[in-house]
């Protein structure tokens, strides 16, 4: 199903397991370059977790990642990361600039402060997800979709290649939705490659170009013309499924 | 004003136990505010009980009541019991307050049982252990004065150092983690720093209420401020109000232990913060509340 060539992100073989519980079970997975993938699957069939083992965050029992043919430590600075919006305390206190400046710390690498190019970045950043007014608000006063188009202006000034976004349509309102859609879109059009951890199974072929089903095993991957069947969501879902749409 | 400095003349003693007091108020007051924003105000408690039988461990072994010997078996307990805490937590399915509470009850227990061992060989150098558990500052030196300016200065330094990296790894460690930075080492490190602010602390205030030094200043200051800079700031400041507070109370009226007395000073701040602070206070709360409430009815009225 997956297409030779250049690969921005290589998984193989990966099983990652909790105590003795696996929770993801010999995945292998090739997106290629410029793709809009969005990662489906029940809950607990592990698509948190596939993201956080991309980044090096969970320790795989077995397997491999590669991004652009290297191990994720020799790529860290082409990767972008959301992580889901719930998984912070928003009641931190400081502001929305100073958040979105942290997407910034890796490339300042230790001790060294941001400052003023850091400032500019994340002013711009703000802008593209139509926040630069709320620049410096208190982060506890933010809606929902507030709290995630800050955290995608994180991502932004990261400046990526790869991103890697865990829930982003995750609890926000519609405009906000539509804003992320397009910033997906635009990510895309830059030749950058985007992962999406996404839950409503009516929107894939609507807003990405490639899906991947998942369910602790790998049910299918590829574009979503050819792989969002309902067999392979019947599959994924155990029958679930209220709704299908599938590809066009 | 004549009279305050004479005043401070006569009682050398007592000028030397309040910026004791007052350096390890600000000490544990600063890094106090990461363990509160961590949402991990009890491991405070469970380090300084967990320090009680490295005191008496180190004593044992040396025989001595320097406090800097003292310090270091309390601060080298602490760390083992915080570092079991984590261990269980990440070996075992066991919870993380279920671990905290096994951990430092254990260590208290070993720390009860060996402190009554000590007093039992009627050695005439102990006196003066159990002061590690209510705490009495009065028994604070010079010498340690020096010793608490010098390490807590040193902590200090190494949060201001670290402050970007710090502030991530409180504010989402998976980020920090998937940038780069090695969040186990800074966790590490931050828990080191908490351990120093604790076992410094431990002679003036005691293992028994020590935490509350760590968790009320930075609670206090969070009510006034929105960033975190001037949040690690003020709860330094509160910390070093309440120590010197409490030292002075304590001091003036005989026989009441400072440690309970400082932590009644930090108490009151963290009252007052409460009640008082802008827009998080409750008053104003309440008044925002009324005031809102009235417009709304004025509104309607006016629609009417």
């Amino acid at each position: 199903m997956e297409t030779a060539g250049s690969k921005a992100i290589e998984v193989t073989d990966l099983t990652v397991a909790y105590q003795d519980k696996p929770v993801l079970w010999d995945i292998d997975l090739n997106v290629p370059p410029g793709v809009l993938l969005s990662i489906v699957g029940p809950n607990g069939a592990g698509k948190t977790t596939l993201i956080k083992a991309i980044l090096g965050l969970v320790r795989p029992a077995a397997g491999s990642v590669l991004i652009y043919n290297k191990p994720y430590e020799a790529q860290r600075q082409i990767v972008g990361y959301v992580p889901q919006r719930g998984s912070v305390d928003w009641d931190f206190p400081t502001n929305v600039l100073d958040v979105v400046m942290m997407g910034r710390y890796g490339a300042l690498g230790w001790v060294r402060r941001p400052g003023r190019q850091e400032r500019e970045l994340a002013l711009q950043a703000l802008e593209k997800v139509g926040m630069a007014v709320y620049a410096t608000r208190q982060i506890s006063q933010l809606s929902g979709g507030q709290q995630q188009r800050v955290f995608l202006a994180r991502a932004l000034v990261q400046d990526a290649t790869v991103y890697l976004m865990d829930e982003p349509f995750q609890g926000v309102d519609a405009t906000t939705e539509r804003a992320i859609v397009t910033l997906l879109q635009e990510l895309r059009a830059n030749g950058k490659t985007v992962v999406v951890v996404h839950h409503d199974l009516q929107t894939v072929s609507d807003y990405f170009d490639w899906v991947m089903l998942l369910n602790i095993r790998r049910i299918a991957s590829g574009p979503v013309d050819e792989v969002f069947t309902p067999d392979n969501l019947r599959e994924t879902y155990g029958g679930r499924v209220a709704f299908m749409k599938t590809g066009k | 004003m004549e009279s305050l400095s004479i005043l401070i003349h006569l009682d050398y003693t007592l000028m030397i136990v309040a910026i004791g007091a007052a350096l390890l108020g600000t000490v544990s007051g600063a890094l106090g505010t990461y363990a509160v924003l961590r949402r991990q105000s009890l491991l405070g408690d469970a380090i300084s009980h967990a320090a009680l039988p490295g005191i008496a461990i180190a004593f044992l072994l040396t025989g001595s009541k320097t406090p800097l010997i003292l310090v270091l078996g309390a601060a080298i307990a602490g760390w083992l019991g915080t570092l079991l805490i984590m261990s269980i937590v990440r070996l075992t399915r066991i919870k993380y307050d279920s671990a905290l509470a096994i951990v430092l009850s254990t260590f208290f227990g070993v720390g009860l049982v060996l402190h009554t061992l000590i007093q039992r060989t009627g050695n005439a150098n102990q006196a003066g252990l159990d002061t590690f558990l209510f705490g009495q500052a009065a028994t604070i030196l010079e010498r340690d004065v020096l010793t608490i300016g010098i390490l807590g200065g040193a902590s200090i330094i190494v949060t201001l150092v670290f402050w970007k990296e710090l502030k991530l790894l409180v504010f989402d460690e998976d980020f920090a983690a998937s940038l780069g930075f090695p969040t186990r080492t800074l966790d590490i490190l931050l828990t080191s720093l908490l351990v120093i602010a604790i076992v410094l602390g431990l002679q003036a205030v005691g293992a028994v209420l020590m935490s509350a030094m760590l968790v009320a200043p930075a609670v206090a200051a969070r009510q006034w401020t929105n960033r975190l800079r001037l949040m690690v700031f003020l709860a330094g400041c509160f910390g070093a109000l309440a120590g010197v507070s409490g030292t002075i109370i304590s001091s003036t009226a005989s026989r009441i232990p400072t440690g309970p007395t400082i932590v009644l000073c930090a108490t009151v701040v963290v009252g007052i913060s409460i009640a008082f602070a802008p827009n998080r206070g409750l008053v104003w709360h309440r008044i925002r509340h009324q005031r809102n409430r009235r417009d709304l009815k004025m509104a309607a009225e006016a629609q009417e």
